[in-house]
Protein backbone atom coordinates (compact mmCIF):
# COMPACT_ATOMS: atom_id res chain seq x y z
CA UNK A 1 0.00 0.00 0.00
CA UNK A 2 1.57 3.31 -0.95
CA UNK A 3 2.01 6.20 1.47
CA UNK A 4 -0.48 8.43 -0.26
CA UNK A 5 -3.24 5.82 -0.05
CA UNK A 6 -2.43 5.12 3.60
CA UNK A 7 -2.66 8.77 4.45
CA UNK A 8 -5.97 9.04 2.62
CA UNK A 9 -7.40 6.06 4.49
CA UNK A 10 -6.31 7.43 7.85
CA UNK A 11 -7.51 10.92 7.14
CA UNK A 12 -10.85 9.70 5.86
CA UNK A 13 -11.39 7.55 8.94
CA UNK A 14 -10.32 10.40 11.20
CA UNK A 15 -12.39 13.10 9.53
CA UNK A 16 -15.45 10.91 8.95
CA UNK A 17 -15.18 8.14 11.48
CA UNK A 18 -17.40 5.12 11.03
CA UNK A 19 -20.11 4.52 13.67
CA UNK A 20 -18.85 7.15 16.10
CA UNK A 21 -21.80 7.29 18.42
CA UNK A 22 -22.51 6.43 22.05
CA UNK A 23 -24.56 3.25 22.45
CA UNK A 24 -25.60 2.96 26.05
CA UNK A 25 -27.43 -0.35 25.58
CA UNK A 26 -24.38 -2.12 24.08
CA UNK A 27 -21.54 -3.79 25.93
CA UNK A 28 -18.90 -1.14 26.56
CA UNK A 29 -15.19 -1.11 27.25
CA UNK A 30 -12.88 1.84 27.70
CA UNK A 31 -9.29 2.11 26.62
CA UNK A 32 -7.03 4.97 27.50
CA UNK A 33 -3.41 5.56 26.96
CA UNK A 34 -1.46 6.24 30.14
CA UNK A 35 1.26 8.10 28.31
CA UNK A 36 -1.10 10.43 26.48
CA UNK A 37 -4.66 11.66 26.52
CA UNK A 38 -6.41 9.20 24.20
CA UNK A 39 -9.66 8.06 25.72
CA UNK A 40 -11.93 5.76 23.70
CA UNK A 41 -15.01 3.67 24.42
CA UNK A 42 -15.86 0.72 22.18
CA UNK A 43 -19.46 -0.52 22.12
CA UNK A 44 -20.42 -3.92 20.73
CA UNK A 45 -23.55 -6.01 20.53
CA UNK A 46 -23.09 -9.78 20.52
CA UNK A 47 -25.87 -12.14 19.47
CA UNK A 48 -25.36 -15.90 19.17
CA UNK A 49 -21.62 -15.50 19.54
CA UNK A 50 -21.50 -13.01 16.70
CA UNK A 51 -20.72 -9.28 16.77
CA UNK A 52 -23.86 -7.94 15.12
CA UNK A 53 -23.06 -4.27 15.61
CA UNK A 54 -20.27 -2.02 16.88
CA UNK A 55 -19.76 1.67 17.63
CA UNK A 56 -17.26 3.89 19.44
CA UNK A 57 -16.97 7.29 21.06
CA UNK A 58 -14.39 9.33 22.92
CA UNK A 59 -11.59 11.77 22.28
CA UNK A 60 -8.32 10.61 20.80
CA UNK A 61 -5.57 11.45 18.35
CA UNK A 62 -5.90 10.92 14.61
CA UNK A 63 -4.10 7.57 14.64
CA UNK A 64 -6.25 6.18 17.46
CA UNK A 65 -9.47 7.51 16.02
CA UNK A 66 -8.72 6.20 12.54
CA UNK A 67 -7.66 2.84 13.92
CA UNK A 68 -10.85 2.55 15.95
CA UNK A 69 -13.02 3.51 13.00
CA UNK A 70 -11.33 0.88 10.83
CA UNK A 71 -11.61 -1.77 13.56
CA UNK A 72 -15.28 -1.10 14.21
CA UNK A 73 -16.00 -1.41 10.48
CA UNK A 74 -14.06 -4.67 10.28
CA UNK A 75 -15.50 -6.56 13.23
CA UNK A 76 -19.18 -6.20 12.45
CA UNK A 77 -20.34 -9.63 11.34
CA UNK A 78 -17.39 -11.51 12.84
CA UNK A 79 -17.85 -14.30 15.36
CA UNK A 80 -16.14 -13.82 18.70
CA UNK A 81 -13.47 -16.33 17.67
CA UNK A 82 -12.87 -14.55 14.35
CA UNK A 83 -12.57 -11.22 16.12
CA UNK A 84 -10.02 -12.65 18.56
CA UNK A 85 -7.99 -13.95 15.62
CA UNK A 86 -8.24 -10.56 13.95
CA UNK A 87 -6.90 -8.84 17.07
CA UNK A 88 -3.99 -11.28 17.18
CA UNK A 89 -3.27 -10.73 13.51
CA UNK A 90 -3.34 -6.95 13.92
CA UNK A 91 -1.02 -7.13 16.94
CA UNK A 92 1.38 -9.33 14.97
CA UNK A 93 1.40 -6.81 12.15
CA UNK A 94 2.25 -3.82 14.33
CA UNK A 95 4.85 -5.86 16.22
CA UNK A 96 6.66 -6.86 13.03
CA UNK A 97 5.76 -10.52 13.44
CA UNK A 98 4.36 -12.78 10.75
CA UNK A 99 0.78 -12.02 9.97
CA UNK A 100 -1.86 -12.79 7.40
CA UNK A 101 -2.33 -9.91 4.95
CA UNK A 102 -5.55 -11.38 3.63
CA UNK A 103 -8.71 -9.58 4.65
CA UNK A 104 -6.92 -6.84 6.57
CA UNK A 105 -8.30 -4.22 4.18
CA UNK A 106 -7.89 -0.69 5.52
CA UNK A 107 -6.09 -1.94 8.63
CA UNK A 108 -3.06 -2.45 6.38
CA UNK A 109 -2.60 1.31 6.61
CA UNK A 110 -0.86 0.54 9.93
CA UNK A 111 1.58 -2.04 8.58
CA UNK A 112 4.50 0.32 9.04
CA UNK A 113 3.46 1.89 12.31
CA UNK A 114 6.33 0.02 14.01
CA UNK A 115 8.58 2.67 12.50
CA UNK A 116 6.99 5.15 14.88
CA UNK A 117 7.30 3.35 18.20
CA UNK A 118 5.55 6.13 20.07
CA UNK A 119 2.45 5.77 17.88
CA UNK A 120 2.11 2.01 18.19
CA UNK A 121 0.05 2.29 21.35
CA UNK A 122 -2.24 4.76 19.57
CA UNK A 123 -2.96 2.30 16.76
CA UNK A 124 -3.53 -0.67 19.07
CA UNK A 125 -5.58 1.22 21.67
CA UNK A 126 -9.06 0.19 20.42
CA UNK A 127 -7.93 -3.43 20.17
CA UNK A 128 -7.24 -3.42 23.91
CA UNK A 129 -10.82 -2.29 24.52
CA UNK A 130 -12.20 -4.92 22.15
CA UNK A 131 -10.10 -7.58 23.83
CA UNK A 132 -11.64 -6.71 27.19
CA UNK A 133 -15.11 -7.09 25.71
CA UNK A 134 -14.42 -10.44 24.08
CA UNK A 135 -12.69 -12.08 27.02
CA UNK A 136 -15.33 -10.86 29.47
CA UNK A 137 -17.53 -13.72 30.61
CA UNK B 1 16.78 37.18 26.95
CA UNK B 2 19.78 35.40 28.49
CA UNK B 3 19.65 32.36 26.23
CA UNK B 4 23.41 32.01 26.38
CA UNK B 5 23.12 31.00 30.03
CA UNK B 6 21.24 27.78 29.17
CA UNK B 7 23.08 24.70 27.89
CA UNK B 8 19.79 23.28 26.55
CA UNK B 9 19.70 25.94 23.87
CA UNK B 10 22.64 24.25 22.20
CA UNK B 11 19.94 21.84 21.04
CA UNK B 12 17.97 22.91 18.02
CA UNK B 13 14.75 23.22 19.94
CA UNK B 14 11.92 25.66 20.51
CA UNK B 15 10.76 25.01 24.03
CA UNK B 16 7.28 26.28 24.84
CA UNK B 17 6.33 24.03 27.74
CA UNK B 18 7.63 26.08 30.63
CA UNK B 19 4.49 25.51 32.65
CA UNK B 20 5.63 21.89 32.90
CA UNK B 21 9.25 22.59 33.68
CA UNK B 22 11.97 25.07 32.74
CA UNK B 23 15.54 24.80 31.50
CA UNK B 24 18.38 25.27 33.97
CA UNK B 25 21.08 27.91 33.66
CA UNK B 26 24.72 26.90 33.87
CA UNK B 27 25.13 28.67 37.21
CA UNK B 28 22.57 26.37 38.85
CA UNK B 29 24.20 23.26 37.40
CA UNK B 30 27.63 24.47 38.49
CA UNK B 31 26.42 25.18 41.99
CA UNK B 32 25.00 21.66 42.31
CA UNK B 33 28.08 20.06 40.83
CA UNK B 34 30.23 22.05 43.19
CA UNK B 35 28.38 20.44 46.09
CA UNK B 36 28.81 16.93 44.71
CA UNK B 37 32.43 17.49 43.73
CA UNK B 38 33.88 19.53 46.57
CA UNK B 39 31.82 19.26 49.79
CA UNK B 40 29.62 16.23 49.35
CA UNK B 41 28.65 15.59 52.99
CA UNK B 42 25.40 15.45 54.94
CA UNK B 43 23.65 18.46 56.45
CA UNK B 44 23.18 19.36 60.12
CA UNK B 45 26.09 17.22 61.18
CA UNK B 46 28.90 19.74 61.17
CA UNK B 47 31.65 17.80 62.91
CA UNK B 48 34.08 18.45 60.11
CA UNK B 49 34.73 21.23 57.64
CA UNK B 50 32.95 20.03 54.53
CA UNK B 51 29.85 19.12 56.54
CA UNK B 52 29.90 22.56 58.10
CA UNK B 53 30.05 24.00 54.60
CA UNK B 54 26.92 21.99 53.70
CA UNK B 55 25.07 23.61 56.59
CA UNK B 56 26.22 27.05 55.55
CA UNK B 57 25.17 26.54 51.91
CA UNK B 58 21.91 24.74 52.70
CA UNK B 59 20.78 27.31 55.24
CA UNK B 60 22.11 30.05 52.98
CA UNK B 61 19.81 28.81 50.22
CA UNK B 62 16.88 28.90 52.64
CA UNK B 63 17.70 32.49 53.54
CA UNK B 64 17.94 33.56 49.89
CA UNK B 65 14.63 31.93 49.07
CA UNK B 66 13.00 33.51 52.12
CA UNK B 67 14.18 36.94 51.00
CA UNK B 68 13.00 36.21 47.46
CA UNK B 69 9.41 35.75 48.67
CA UNK B 70 9.54 38.26 51.52
CA UNK B 71 9.40 35.65 54.30
CA UNK B 72 11.41 35.05 57.45
CA UNK B 73 14.04 32.33 57.07
CA UNK B 74 12.42 29.91 59.52
CA UNK B 75 9.17 30.13 57.58
CA UNK B 76 10.68 28.35 54.57
CA UNK B 77 10.44 24.55 54.58
CA UNK B 78 12.13 22.55 51.83
CA UNK B 79 9.85 19.96 50.24
CA UNK B 80 10.03 17.79 47.15
CA UNK B 81 7.77 20.23 45.33
CA UNK B 82 4.36 21.88 45.22
CA UNK B 83 2.54 18.57 45.46
CA UNK B 84 4.20 17.57 48.70
CA UNK B 85 3.68 21.05 50.09
CA UNK B 86 -0.07 20.96 49.48
CA UNK B 87 -0.32 17.48 50.98
CA UNK B 88 1.52 18.62 54.11
CA UNK B 89 -0.83 21.57 54.48
CA UNK B 90 -3.99 19.52 53.93
CA UNK B 91 -3.04 16.54 56.09
CA UNK B 92 -0.64 18.14 58.56
CA UNK B 93 -2.52 21.34 59.33
CA UNK B 94 -6.15 21.20 58.28
CA UNK B 95 -6.91 17.60 59.19
CA UNK B 96 -6.97 18.33 62.89
CA UNK B 97 -8.78 21.60 62.37
CA UNK B 98 -11.76 20.61 60.22
CA UNK B 99 -15.03 19.35 61.66
CA UNK B 100 -17.77 17.57 59.73
CA UNK B 101 -19.69 20.14 57.70
CA UNK B 102 -16.81 22.62 57.54
CA UNK B 103 -16.10 23.90 54.05
CA UNK B 104 -13.05 23.91 51.80
CA UNK B 105 -13.15 26.29 48.84
CA UNK B 106 -11.23 25.65 45.60
CA UNK B 107 -11.96 26.18 41.88
CA UNK B 108 -12.57 23.91 38.90
CA UNK B 109 -9.39 25.19 37.29
CA UNK B 110 -6.96 23.92 39.92
CA UNK B 111 -4.15 21.48 39.20
CA UNK B 112 -4.68 17.93 40.53
CA UNK B 113 -2.24 18.70 43.39
CA UNK B 114 -4.60 21.34 44.68
CA UNK B 115 -7.66 19.13 44.30
CA UNK B 116 -6.91 15.57 45.33
CA UNK B 117 -5.42 16.30 48.81
CA UNK B 118 -8.61 18.27 49.58
CA UNK B 119 -10.82 15.48 48.23
CA UNK B 120 -9.17 13.04 50.60
CA UNK B 121 -9.33 15.47 53.48
CA UNK B 122 -13.04 16.02 52.85
CA UNK B 123 -13.67 12.27 52.95
CA UNK B 124 -11.65 11.87 56.13
CA UNK B 125 -13.10 14.78 58.08
CA UNK B 126 -16.62 15.04 56.67
CA UNK B 127 -15.83 18.50 55.32
CA UNK B 128 -17.49 19.76 52.14
CA UNK B 129 -15.78 21.13 49.02
CA UNK B 130 -17.23 24.17 47.31
CA UNK B 131 -16.07 25.68 44.04
CA UNK B 132 -15.61 29.36 43.32
CA UNK B 133 -17.57 30.06 40.12
CA UNK B 134 -15.34 31.37 37.32
CA UNK B 135 -16.46 34.44 35.38
CA UNK B 136 -16.95 34.57 31.59
CA UNK B 137 -13.19 34.84 31.08
CA UNK B 138 -12.66 31.91 33.48
CA UNK B 139 -11.18 34.29 36.05
CA UNK B 140 -11.64 34.37 39.81
CA UNK B 141 -12.94 37.63 41.27
CA UNK B 142 -13.32 38.59 44.90
CA UNK B 143 -17.09 38.80 44.40
CA UNK B 144 -17.13 35.24 43.12
CA UNK B 145 -15.14 34.13 46.14
CA UNK B 146 -17.62 35.88 48.44
CA UNK B 147 -20.53 34.22 46.65
CA UNK B 148 -19.43 30.73 47.68
CA UNK B 149 -18.09 31.37 51.16
CA UNK B 150 -20.30 30.63 54.19
CA UNK B 151 -19.74 30.86 57.94
CA UNK B 152 -18.58 27.23 57.76
CA UNK B 153 -15.76 27.98 55.29
CA UNK B 154 -12.39 27.33 56.90
CA UNK B 155 -9.97 27.48 54.00
CA UNK B 156 -9.66 28.83 50.47
CA UNK B 157 -6.97 27.07 48.44
CA UNK B 158 -6.22 28.45 44.97
CA UNK B 159 -3.40 28.91 42.53
CA UNK B 160 -2.20 32.49 42.11
CA UNK B 161 -1.82 31.72 38.39
CA UNK B 162 -3.56 28.68 36.93
CA UNK B 163 -1.66 26.37 34.65
CA UNK B 164 -4.31 26.19 31.92
CA UNK B 165 -6.16 29.50 31.93
CA UNK B 166 -3.15 31.48 33.12
CA UNK B 167 -5.22 34.12 34.87
CA UNK B 168 -3.67 36.00 37.77
CA UNK B 169 -5.93 35.79 40.82
CA UNK B 170 -6.31 38.77 43.19
CA UNK B 171 -4.60 37.00 46.10
CA UNK B 172 -4.03 40.09 48.21
CA UNK B 173 -7.70 41.12 48.11
CA UNK B 174 -8.84 37.58 48.74
CA UNK B 175 -6.52 37.23 51.74
CA UNK B 176 -7.62 40.53 53.25
CA UNK B 177 -11.29 39.65 52.97
CA UNK B 178 -10.81 36.02 54.02
CA UNK B 179 -8.89 36.99 57.13
CA UNK B 180 -11.64 39.38 58.19
CA UNK B 181 -13.85 36.31 58.08
CA UNK B 182 -11.40 33.99 59.85
CA UNK B 183 -10.67 31.92 56.78
CA UNK B 184 -7.20 30.61 55.95
CA UNK B 185 -5.80 31.13 52.44
CA UNK B 186 -3.47 28.59 50.83
CA UNK B 187 -1.75 29.75 47.64
CA UNK B 188 -0.43 27.35 45.01
CA UNK B 189 2.44 29.37 43.60
CA UNK B 190 3.78 26.78 41.15
CA UNK B 191 2.92 28.95 38.13
CA UNK B 192 3.26 32.37 39.76
CA UNK B 193 6.45 32.43 41.85
CA UNK B 194 8.64 31.69 38.76
CA UNK B 195 7.03 34.49 36.76
CA UNK B 196 6.11 37.42 38.99
CA UNK B 197 7.39 39.13 42.08
CA UNK B 198 6.06 37.41 45.18
CA UNK B 199 5.87 38.89 48.65
CA UNK B 200 4.07 36.90 51.30
CA UNK B 201 4.03 39.76 53.77
CA UNK B 202 2.32 41.95 51.21
CA UNK B 203 -0.20 39.34 50.04
CA UNK B 204 -0.64 38.06 53.60
CA UNK B 205 -1.14 34.48 52.35
CA UNK B 206 -1.16 31.95 55.18
CA UNK B 207 0.60 29.27 53.19
CA UNK B 208 2.39 29.40 49.82
CA UNK B 209 3.88 26.43 47.97
CA UNK B 210 5.97 26.22 44.84
CA UNK B 211 8.40 24.01 42.90
CA UNK B 212 12.04 24.61 42.07
CA UNK B 213 12.13 23.06 38.61
CA UNK B 214 9.55 25.48 37.19
CA UNK B 215 11.82 28.42 38.06
CA UNK B 216 15.20 27.39 36.63
CA UNK B 217 15.97 25.20 39.62
CA UNK B 218 16.46 21.45 39.88
CA UNK B 219 13.71 18.83 39.96
CA UNK B 220 12.72 17.25 43.25
CA UNK B 221 12.88 20.34 45.42
CA UNK B 222 10.27 22.90 46.35
CA UNK B 223 9.18 25.18 49.13
CA UNK B 224 6.41 25.29 51.67
CA UNK B 225 6.03 28.74 53.19
CA UNK B 226 3.78 29.18 56.18
CA UNK B 227 3.31 31.99 58.66
CA UNK B 228 5.46 31.09 61.65
CA UNK B 229 2.59 30.65 64.08
CA UNK B 230 0.82 28.34 61.62
CA UNK B 231 3.89 26.27 60.74
CA UNK B 232 4.27 25.67 64.49
CA UNK B 233 0.93 23.85 64.36
CA UNK B 234 1.74 21.67 61.34
CA UNK B 235 2.00 18.00 62.26
CA UNK B 236 5.07 16.44 60.59
CA UNK B 237 3.78 13.75 58.22
CA UNK B 238 7.09 11.92 58.19
CA UNK B 239 9.25 11.29 61.22
CA UNK B 240 12.87 10.26 61.48
CA UNK B 241 16.33 11.66 61.44
CA UNK B 242 17.08 15.34 61.14
CA UNK B 243 13.76 16.39 62.64
CA UNK B 244 14.01 15.17 66.25
CA UNK B 245 15.92 16.70 69.13
CA UNK B 246 16.02 13.63 71.35
CA UNK B 247 13.95 10.60 72.34
CA UNK B 248 14.12 7.93 75.04
CA UNK B 249 10.86 6.09 74.69
CA UNK B 250 7.51 6.60 72.97
CA UNK B 251 6.46 9.12 75.58
CA UNK B 252 9.57 11.18 75.45
CA UNK B 253 10.14 12.41 71.91
CA UNK B 254 11.34 15.94 71.45
CA UNK B 255 11.24 17.49 68.02
CA UNK B 256 13.33 20.25 66.55
CA UNK B 257 11.96 23.71 65.90
CA UNK B 258 10.48 24.70 62.56
CA UNK B 259 11.45 24.53 59.80
CA UNK B 260 13.70 21.50 60.51
CA UNK B 261 10.90 19.63 62.27
CA UNK B 262 9.16 19.40 58.90
CA UNK B 263 12.23 18.16 56.98
CA UNK B 264 12.81 14.59 58.08
CA UNK B 265 15.56 12.44 56.64
CA UNK B 266 18.54 13.62 54.66
CA UNK B 267 17.20 16.52 52.64
CA UNK B 268 17.66 17.07 48.92
CA UNK B 269 20.83 19.04 49.65
CA UNK B 270 22.00 19.58 46.08
CA UNK B 271 18.45 20.46 45.11
CA UNK B 272 18.02 23.06 47.84
CA UNK B 273 21.40 24.63 47.12
CA UNK B 274 20.57 24.60 43.40
CA UNK B 275 17.24 26.28 44.06
CA UNK B 276 19.00 28.94 46.11
CA UNK B 277 21.20 29.65 43.11
CA UNK B 278 18.17 29.66 40.79
CA UNK B 279 16.62 32.36 42.94
CA UNK B 280 19.80 34.44 42.75
CA UNK B 281 19.82 33.94 39.00
CA UNK B 282 16.19 35.08 38.63
CA UNK B 283 16.94 38.14 40.73
CA UNK B 284 19.82 39.00 38.44
CA UNK B 285 17.49 38.74 35.45
CA UNK B 286 14.85 40.73 37.32
CA UNK B 287 11.36 39.50 38.17
CA UNK B 288 9.68 42.61 36.75
CA UNK B 289 11.55 42.21 33.47
CA UNK B 290 10.57 38.55 33.36
CA UNK B 291 6.89 39.31 33.75
CA UNK B 292 6.93 42.15 31.27
CA UNK B 293 8.72 40.12 28.60
CA UNK B 294 6.32 37.21 28.97
CA UNK B 295 3.28 39.47 28.76
CA UNK B 296 4.61 41.07 25.59
CA UNK B 297 5.35 37.68 24.06
CA UNK B 298 1.88 36.51 24.96
CA UNK B 299 0.19 39.54 23.42
CA UNK B 300 2.27 39.08 20.30
CA UNK B 301 1.33 35.41 19.99
CA UNK B 302 -2.36 36.05 20.64
CA UNK B 303 -2.47 38.82 18.03
CA UNK B 304 -0.93 36.45 15.47
CA UNK B 305 -3.12 33.46 16.34
CA UNK B 306 -6.25 35.59 16.22
CA UNK B 307 -5.69 36.03 12.50
CA UNK B 308 -6.09 32.30 11.94
CA UNK B 309 -9.85 31.68 11.83
CA UNK B 310 -9.61 27.99 12.70
CA UNK B 311 -7.76 28.61 15.94
CA UNK B 312 -9.80 29.01 19.10
CA UNK B 313 -7.95 30.60 21.98
CA UNK B 314 -9.34 29.55 25.33
CA UNK B 315 -7.72 32.26 27.47
CA UNK B 316 -7.18 35.45 25.46
CA UNK B 317 -7.76 37.61 28.50
CA UNK B 318 -5.19 36.07 30.85
CA UNK B 319 -2.27 38.20 32.06
CA UNK B 320 0.41 35.54 32.24
CA UNK B 321 2.55 33.88 29.60
CA UNK B 322 0.19 30.97 29.00
CA UNK B 323 -1.80 30.57 25.76
CA UNK B 324 -4.22 27.65 25.52
CA UNK B 325 -5.89 26.98 22.19
CA UNK B 326 -7.31 24.40 19.83
CA UNK B 327 -7.04 24.00 16.07
CA UNK B 328 -10.58 23.38 14.87
CA UNK B 329 -11.13 19.76 13.89
CA UNK B 330 -7.72 18.57 15.03
CA UNK B 331 -7.12 16.79 18.31
CA UNK B 332 -4.73 18.76 20.50
CA UNK B 333 -2.25 15.91 20.71
CA UNK B 334 -2.02 15.71 16.92
CA UNK B 335 -1.11 19.40 16.84
CA UNK B 336 1.64 18.68 19.38
CA UNK B 337 2.89 15.70 17.36
CA UNK B 338 2.99 17.85 14.25
CA UNK B 339 4.91 20.67 15.93
CA UNK B 340 7.34 18.17 17.41
CA UNK B 341 8.44 17.27 13.87
CA UNK B 342 9.79 20.80 13.69
CA UNK B 343 11.40 20.59 17.16
CA UNK B 344 8.75 22.70 18.80
CA UNK B 345 7.74 21.47 22.25
CA UNK B 346 4.21 22.26 23.36
CA UNK B 347 1.94 20.43 25.74
CA UNK B 348 -1.37 18.85 24.74
CA UNK B 349 -4.01 17.61 27.11
CA UNK B 350 -5.91 18.67 30.16
CA UNK B 351 -2.74 19.85 31.94
CA UNK B 352 -3.72 18.01 35.12
CA UNK B 353 -6.79 20.21 35.52
CA UNK B 354 -9.24 17.41 34.90
CA UNK B 355 -12.29 19.10 36.33
CA UNK B 356 -11.81 22.26 34.29
CA UNK B 357 -13.78 20.77 31.39
CA UNK B 358 -16.91 21.49 33.41
CA UNK B 359 -16.18 25.18 33.05
CA UNK B 360 -14.67 25.57 29.60
CA UNK B 361 -16.51 22.81 27.80
CA UNK B 362 -13.36 21.48 26.18
CA UNK B 363 -11.40 18.72 27.76
CA UNK B 364 -8.06 19.14 26.05
CA UNK B 365 -6.07 22.04 24.65
CA UNK B 366 -2.70 22.82 23.16
CA UNK B 367 -0.79 24.88 25.69
CA UNK B 368 2.05 27.26 25.01
CA UNK B 369 3.69 28.40 28.24
CA UNK B 370 6.41 31.00 27.92
CA UNK B 371 9.44 32.03 29.92
CA UNK B 372 11.83 34.94 29.75
CA UNK B 373 14.21 33.10 27.42
CA UNK B 374 11.61 32.66 24.68
CA UNK B 375 11.79 34.97 21.68
CA UNK B 376 9.53 36.60 19.12
CA UNK B 377 11.34 34.63 16.41
CA UNK B 378 10.37 31.36 18.10
CA UNK B 379 6.75 32.42 18.12
CA UNK B 380 7.01 33.37 14.44
CA UNK B 381 8.16 29.82 13.67
CA UNK B 382 5.23 28.42 15.65
CA UNK B 383 2.69 30.65 13.95
CA UNK B 384 4.10 29.91 10.52
CA UNK B 385 3.54 26.19 11.06
CA UNK B 386 0.06 26.72 12.46
CA UNK B 387 -0.79 28.92 9.46
CA UNK B 388 -1.02 25.92 7.17
CA UNK B 389 -3.85 23.72 8.38
CA UNK B 390 -3.59 21.39 5.38
CA UNK B 391 0.02 20.75 6.22
CA UNK B 392 -0.92 19.87 9.81
CA UNK B 393 -3.59 17.46 8.57
CA UNK B 394 -1.17 15.96 6.11
CA UNK B 395 1.76 15.49 8.43
CA UNK B 396 0.26 14.87 11.85
CA UNK B 397 0.08 11.11 11.40
CA UNK B 398 3.48 10.55 9.87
Amino acid sequence: MDQELKREILLENYSNPFHKETKEDFQKANANNVSCIDDINVFIKIEDDKIVDAYFDGEACAISTASTSIMVKKIIGMTVEEAKKYIENFDNMVNEKEYDKENMDEALAFDEIYKQQSRKTCATLPYRALEKLLTKK
Amino acid sequence: MHREDFPMFKEDIIYLDNGATTFKPKSVLNKMNEYYETYSANAHRGDYSISYKVDVEYEGARKKIAEFIGADTEEVVFTSGTTEGLNIIASGFFEKLLEPGDEIVITNAEHASNVLPWFRLAKKTGAIINYIPLDANLHVTLDNVKSVVTPRTKVISIAEITNVVGDVRPIKEICAWAHENNIFVVVDGAQSVPHKKTNVKESDADFLVFSGHKMCGPTGVGVLYGKKELLEEVEPLTLGGGMNESFDNENEVYLKDIPHRLESGTPNIAGAIGLGEAVSYLERVGMDEIMLHEQRLKEYLVSKLRKLPYINIVNEEADSGIVAFNVEGIFSQDVAYFLNKYNICVRAGNHCAKILKKSIGVKNTVRVSLYFYNTYEELDSLVELLSDKDKIMKEMME
